[in-house]
């Protein structure tokens, strides 16, 4: 009886907590087909497991153990089995055909996508456009540095023209396809705004890619879905949809990589050290962890740090000086701040190096 | 298949307490010794599941809880889990116990083998625990070790962590194959007389095909376990591609992370089986002994064990739709994941239809038998969503997917556990165990689960990715996100404690237990009519069994009573006598 009851309380709660919880994230792309067909499985599931659930508390009370009835001995009926496999099957084809249909959408971008690439790396994304030639440069990981981050191979007269985004918000235009490109300059990571439905990996050594169309203009968080280390809860980046002109003059106004390669090799008139420092926390990998501009990652933001009064995990105060640093980052569980991991590794660096990467940390006033 | 019948009962009986407790060859305190091992790690990957929790619930309520040791639960929780304890217990413990009581034999075909099995079982849970002591501590890649980050710098125990992890993996499979080739050889060449393939018990079914799959799909692992080590530990580039690491380039160029990937899951999809068919197997026979009637179709269900042994090693890459895989192998395996329904959704009506017009005991094994039911189906479902490619693709690495298999293989599975040890405890140990502890264990746990695991169906409908720290860093995910993460931790907490009860109910009745005959639940199997009960060591006295009829000769019309022993002399013609 007891048993009855539960299965009954189940089905209803399950049934209820389906009908009030909070639903799908609103749908911001084309891919509507993926929503009915999400739907579609609901509703059949739903409808299977509440009826099987249902009988299970029916026979817990009926064919309850009573003296004097004795249990049926039916071992078989061949019948009825291959009714149910045939109706199974159907149910299978049902839900098999609709989903295979949208998948083969899914796999065949529109020839005129606006093309573009997303590049995920240890804990942050960065983008590039193929530019005027529509043709995006080659790249290669032993290209990578300081002053080429997208490894694009100079000597490609296709790369020159490329639109460099580094930072980790990309701008797409309302109602038009768009083909994005995955790489990866490490481990494996995924691309992943839930309001257009698609996902895919970024692969290190591979091009993936998926394509959408984004429907609502706005402003959409990108999540990282395949798990990539330490900061992998913190890898964020953000997706402007807007007007097909809006989108234009953002392109307009990002730097390209022909202006890239000119301008590091001139002097801007910094401070030498400083550049050194900014190059050596790239190389060195420090931005992997910690931002310049403000973001708490896996470690505190640099911006702002210098001169700040930081609290520890073990609850006193510590100005944050040439020596704090210093010891930071030659022991950096000496002195953790509060609610940050101790994940730091050590690093030894010579005096050089040191006052330079110091010296960085230290331009990174607040005030900009 | 002609008999010694009983020439070698009293050549090596052991003597001293190391060779008939520790160091014993005999396949009931082999299993013993597996599932007690199996318990007690599965108790750790419970505490890491509670830490766990703990963050979820009450994100950053817990300073000793970072992101480092975090991802290092997760990934210790789920390794322990599916392969230390659920593999280990299934197919060591239970395989080894019951295989030569169902099928009328004195021990494995192998005892010796089988006593180097539990010992390299224990040495690689052993080795798996001195992974949390070394520098860095244990891994924290995920329980899927994906390259590259798996042994790169940004990924807690990248160090020794996974090195010991890898290296556990290895011992653990030489564990698996011994153990593999003697429950097949065991049931090919050991059955009694009379007891041919299709009178054998569904349990034994259920384990042999698992034990088949095991032995072909822990090679997959054992190849990419073995090749990461190399990447690891002599920088050869299996799987790693040229890739930068904390500002460098490091010196790997031209693997490929895909190829672990498809070694992983060719691996990883049968295990979920190895670990599945076995449960099938037990809660048919749970669920006849306690309901006193025939499996419904056992011909049927024995097709059906076999059909998804077979299929199951056509589906892996289901676990890779979004892998960045060739994509049109989406529409193979998509086919191939709804095809595998099929024959599950059979044995699911099967078992239905076993309880229509049967007479239901409400002991506790059959309270876990239909628990079994009940969560098998919402999880099996789900696999209806994941498998059809398009629709995975926005559930992927979302709690949906976390929901799906901790119903379908962690849940469902202890269901059948925990009703299997209640229903064969008076046969292990000669005493019952507590019903009331039982019945409120049951409630508990069944209620539980579903509140730890229907809600989180729908933190993935809302795009929640999984093996996130936290979700500090986005501000587009709604407050009932947190409520329903906080909902689910208490619940997952009340059960965690819950399984106490069960602990304390094991211990107190081996002691103190109600003692019980040979045969308790009047049924047919042939280990509940050994002559002894506890059984000892040869398990059947002088003289071998001999088989006269199925499994699941319950309520025979005519029949004196509502049982019939499959060793029981043949009854006179026109009484009914079951399948052939």
């Amino acid at each position: 009886m007891l048993l009855a009851i539960g299965l009954v309380v189940v089905v209803i709660g399950t049934v209820l907590f389906n009908f009030l919880s909070p639903s799908f994230t609103p749908l911001a792309s084309n891919w509507g087909q993926i929503d009915f067909t999400l739907n579609l499985t609901i509703a059949m599931t739903g409808i299977v497991f509440v009826v099987i659930n249902l009988l299970m508390a029916y026979f817990v009370l009926r064919y309850r153990q009573q003296p004097g009835k004795k249990a049926a001995f039916e071992p078989e009926n061949k019948k009825l089995e291959l009714w149910l496999i045939g109706v199974t099957a159907i149910g299978v084809v049902v839900l098999l055909a609709p989903g295979l249909f949208v998948y083969s959408e899914f796999v065949n971008t529109p020839k005129d996508a606006l093309v573009v690439e997303a590049v995920a790396q240890q804990w942050q994304w960065s983008f590039r456009l193929p530019g005027q030639d529509g043709e995006f440069g080659k790249t290669s990981i032993s290209l990578i540095n300081f002053q080429n981050p997208f490894g694009i191979d100079p000597e490609d007269p296709n790369g020159q023209d490329d639109v460099l985004v580094p930072g980790n918000e990309i701008h797409l235009p309302l109602n038009r396809p768009v083909k994005v490109l995955l790489r990866s300059k490490d481990v494996l990571h995924d691309f992943y705004v839930p309001e257009f439905r698609v996902k895919m990996d970024a692969i290190p050594g591979a091009i993936s890619s998926l394509w959408f169309t984004p429907t609502k203009a706005g402003t959409y968080e990108l999540a990282c879905a395949e798990y990539c280390g330490l900061g992998h809860h913190t890898m964020r980046g953000v997706v402007v949809v807007e007007a097909q002109q809006t989108f234009q003059d953002w392109v307009a106004a990002q730097a390209i990589f022909s202006e890239e390669v000119a301008e590091a090799g001139t002097n801007t008139g910094q401070d030498p050290v400083v550049v050194l420092g900014q190059q050596l926390a790239q190389t060195k990998g420090c931005l992997g962890c910690h931002t310049t501009d403000g973001t708490p990652s896996v470690g505190p933001s640099w911006k702002g740090l210098f001169g700040k009064q930081e609290s520890l995990s073990d609850g006193t105060t510590v100005a944050v000086d040439e020596a704090y640093l210093a010891e930071s980052i030659a022991d950096p569980s000496a002195k953790v701040v509060e609610n940050f991991p101790p994940a730091m590794p050590p690093y030894t660096l010579n005096e050089e190096d040191l006052e330079a990467i110091i010296a960085y940390i230290k331009s990174l006033t607040g005030n900009d | 298949m002609a008999q010694v019948a009983h020439a070698d009962v009293d050549h090596h009986e052991p003597q001293s307490f190391w060779t008939k407790y520790v160091f014993s060859q005999d396949h009931k305190v082999i299993a013993i010794q597996y599932a007690l091992t199996a318990i007690l790690i599965g108790l750790v990957g419970l505490v890491l599941s509670g830490l766990m929790r703990l963050q979820l619930g009450f994100p950053g309520g817990f300073d000793f809880i970072q992101n480092g040791n975090y991802y290092q639960f997760i990934t210790m929780h789920g390794m322990i889990m599916v392969v230390y304890l659920l593999t280990a217990l299934f197919l060591g413990g239970f395989g080894n116990y019951l295989i030569p009581l169902m099928i009328g034999a004195r021990d494995m075909a192998f005892p010796l083998v089988n006593m180097l099995s539990v010992w390299f079982y224990i040495l690689s849970v052993l080795v798996l625990v001195a992974s949390f002591f070394v520098p860095g501590g244990p891994t924290g890649a995920g329980w899927t070790l994906y390259p590259p980050q798996a042994i790169t710098a940004g990924t807690p125990g990248a160090g020794l962590g996974i090195v010991l992890m890898l290296t556990s993996l290895v011992i653990f499979i030489a564990a698996a194959t011994m153990g593999g080739l003697n429950y097949i050889t065991t049931v090919l060449q050991l059955r009694a007389k009379g007891m041919t393939l299709m009178r054998m018990p569904l349990s034994v079914w259920g384990i042999f095909v698992g034990s088949v799959l095991a032995l072909l799909a822990f090679s997959a692992l054992f190849v990419g376990g073995v090749m990461l080590l190399l990447d690891k530990v002599v920088g050869s580039s299996f799987f790693m591609p040229a890739m930068i690491s904390m500002g460098t380039q490091l010196a790997y160029e031209g693997g490929s992370p895909i190829l672990f990937e498809h070694l992983f899951w060719y691996f990883g999809h049968p295990e979920v089986y190895i670990v599945a068919l076995p449960a099938f197997g037990i809660v048919s026979d749970l669920m006849c002994a306690h309901c006193r009637k025939p499996i419904f179709g056992y011909r049927t269900m024995v097709w059906a064990i076999l059909a998804i042994g077979v299929i199951s090693f056509l589906v892996w890459a289901h676990h890779m739709f979004v892998s960045g895989m060739n994509p049109y192998f989406g529409f193979f395996f998509a086919t191939t994941t709804l095809i595998i329904a099929i024959p599950t959704a059979i044995k699911v009506y099967n078992w239905l239809l076993t309880l229509w017009r049967s007479s239901i005991r409400l002991t506790v094994p059959m309270l876990f038998s239909i628990g079994f039911v009940s969560t098998f189906l919402v999880g099996g479902l789900t696999g209806l969503y994941l498998g059809n490619v398009v629709v995975d693709i926005p559930l992927s690495d979302t709690y949906f997917v976390i929901a799906h298999f901790h119903l379908v293989m962690g849940v469902s599975t202890l269901m059948v556990l925990f009703g299997a040890i209640y229903h064969w405890f008076p046969k292990v140990t000669g005493r019952m165990m507590n019903d009331v502890l039982g019945k409120l264990h049951f409630w508990i746990t069944f209620l539980g689960v579903y509140a730890i695991f229907f809600p989180m169906h729908y933190l993935g409908f809302m795009g929640l990715p999984r093996r996130y720290f936290n979700y500090d860093a986005f501000t587009s995910i709604p407050d009932s996100a947190q409520a329903i993460n906080t909902f689910i931790t208490v619940a997952a907490l009340t059960v965690g404690v819950a399984q106490l009860l069960y602990l304390f109910n094991m211990a107190w009745s081996y002691f103190k237990g109600k003692k019980a005959n040979g045969n308790p639940w009047q049924a047919t199997t042939l280990e509940w009519q050994t002559p002894d009960t506890p059984p000892v060591h040869g398990n059947w006295g002088a003289t071998l069994p001999q088989v006269h009829r199925w499994a699941y000769d319950y309520s025979v019309p005519g029949a004196k009573q509502d049982y019939l022993p499959q060793n029981m002399e043949p009854v006179p013609a026109g009484t009914g006598n079951g399948k052939p």
